[in-house]
């Protein structure tokens, strides 16, 4: 079956893109990664859901883009202003957040 | 009618391999190329390049139903998002300072200062 063949694509470059999460010497390097590897999830959803014969998974798929989406700019706000809610403006410092 | 699903069938199953051949191609280069620059590019694949043909061919697959509607609610809500997470993530470590190797003007940095850490 192909959708096999797609679980096993995106399983193989899900493993991969967790290696560069691990091993990423950078803090944007680790936030691209799960960045990245949540992508793969929602595709992984849709395809499992494709295997399965049951399509439903895909709202599933749509809620994980949506919070993938969300976390991550939540992550950036997090090490660029050290608070997630309202902050004042503070100039970016040059050595923070490797 | 059975040949026009033939052709379907090949035409999904193509962009199917397709996806799969981009989604492994954006992995692998976001594991070994040398740089956070070049990593986005890598990443970039991914996300545009795999998503589109993937759900592409899942659509091709689903048929005239909800389901495809749900797939291009999450191509098109993936096109917008992945570009702009990917420039977020960019900016961010563009602020604090992280630059190419080769556009380094320090001496002693050529992007590999962070392993020291």
């Amino acid at each position: 079956m192909i959708y096999a063949f797609a679980i096993l694509a995106i399983l193989i470059a899900m493993a991969l893109v967790l290696v560069r999460l691990i091993k990423g010497p950078t803090l944007y390097d680790r936030v691209l990664a799960v960045n990245s590897f949540g992508t793969h999830t929602v595709l992984l959803i849709g395809v499992v859901g494709f295997w399965n014969g049951r399509p439903d998974f895909l709202d599933i798929a749509l809620l994980y883009a949506l919070i993938n989406f969300v976390g991550t700019i939540a992550i950036l706000k997090f090490f660029r202003y050290r608070a997630i809610g309202d902050v004042m403006w503070t100039p970016p410092q040059q050595d923070e957040g490797r | 009618m059975s040949n026009l699903d033939a052709v379907l069938q090949i035409l999904s199953w193509s962009l199917i391999i397709s996806g799969s051949f981009f989604v492994v191609v954006g992995a692998i280069g976001m594991l070994r190329f040398p740089d956070f620059w070049a990593r986005l590019h890598a990443a970039s694949v991914t996300e545009s390049g795999g998503v589109i043909l993937l759900l592409a061919g899942m659509c091709i697959q689903a048929g005239f139903t909800l389901i495809t509607v749900k797939l291009m609610i999450i191509g098109l809500f993936l096109f917008i998002t992945g570009p702009t997470s990917t420039h977020a993530v960019a900016n961010a470590a563009l602020v604090s300072g992280l630059r190419p190797k080769s556009l380094s003007t320090h001496p002693n940095s050529n992007g590999l200062e962070d392993d020291k850490r």
